[in-house]
């Protein structure tokens, strides 16, 4: 067996990564879908990143289940009023949703998530029973 | 978002032979330019920059924001997925002789810089009547 296989095997990040980069090869418009996510794996750890400038943070909505995790939001347009124009208009207003999956399933008691400067951060953990155990050999 | 718009960010353009000191990427922020009664509003999205972390520079009429974030990478993890990258933001703007400088005002609040240009008192709209030919 070679080795490549058997890596994939125990490290569903190995296989999650080849399906990310083929999809996203595959995808004319990878990640076309705003926001724009980053995410970031430690063994049974992930973080997600994403950059949603302009939303409060009462307007955020995380919600996770199973191996999904489903952004929500809303930016309110700002008002023009009579008398005023507009020079530039290139902000993104409105609602968004976007759902990412992870490869395990996420302990939904221990998620956190911080939001600032614009940037929200969630960290999430593989669900405990899920995880890999370890076996011990005893000798005699 | 029903709207098609970018969802990449622009790499800041510099002038042909000019290099930048910091290695780090630079990204044109995406804004929105309002024009009140009063005074001019300028929205600039800089997800990552904080009212501490962005510079505002006036030199003759080039009006220069500049927003410096420090990534943040949580430690011991790696990246797979990887749908927008991170830099500072820079972005000029030639401001016209109507802008009353000394009072333009700049606040930063979940990483969108709102500077407000007041107009200066000569520009300020003034509505001119127009009579029918006497």
């Amino acid at each position: 067996m070679r080795g490549t296989y058997l890596d994939r095997f125990l490290d569903p990040w190995s296989e999650f990564e080849r399906m990310s980069r083929l999809l996203s090869r595959v995808a004319s418009n990878p990640g076309k879908e705003f926001p724009p996510v980053n995410v970031w794996v430690n063994g049974d750890n992930a973080v997600i990143t994403t950059e949603i400038p302009g939303v409060e943070s009462d307007a955020i909505d995380i919600s996770v289940s199973g191996n999904t995790v489903m952004l929500r939001g809303s930016r309110p347009a700002g008002d023009i009023k009579e008398g005023e124009s507009c020079h530039r208009h290139e902000l993104r207003h409105g609602n968004f949703s976007k759902t990412i999956e992870l490869p395990f399933n996420i302990d939904t008691d221990k998620v956190q998530a911080v939001y600032k400067k614009g940037i929200l951060n969630i960290s999430l953990q593989r669900i405990e029973t899920e995880k890999p155990k370890k076996i011990e050999i005893k000798s005699k | 978002m029903t709207e098609k718009r970018e969802l990449q960010k622009r790499d800041a353009e510099l002038e042909k032979g000019v290099e930048r000191t910091r290695q780090t990427r630079v990204y044109t922020p995406a804004v929105d330019i309002i024009e009140k009664n009063n005074d001019i509003v300028l929205m600039a999205d800089m997800p990552g920059v904080d009212e501490n972390s962005v510079d505002i520079t006036l030199e003759k009429d080039l009006l220069t924001i500049y927003g410096k974030v420090e990534p943040e990478i949580p430690e011991n993890h790696r990246l797979v997925i990887s749908e927008y990258g991170v830099g500072d933001y820079e972005r000029t703007f030639t401001l016209s002789d109507e802008i009353d400088r000394e009072h333009i005002r700049a606040t930063v609040k979940d990483g969108v810089l709102k500077l407000v240009l007041p107009k200066a008192e000569s520009a300020k709209t003034k509505k001119i009547p127009v009579t029918g030919n006497a």
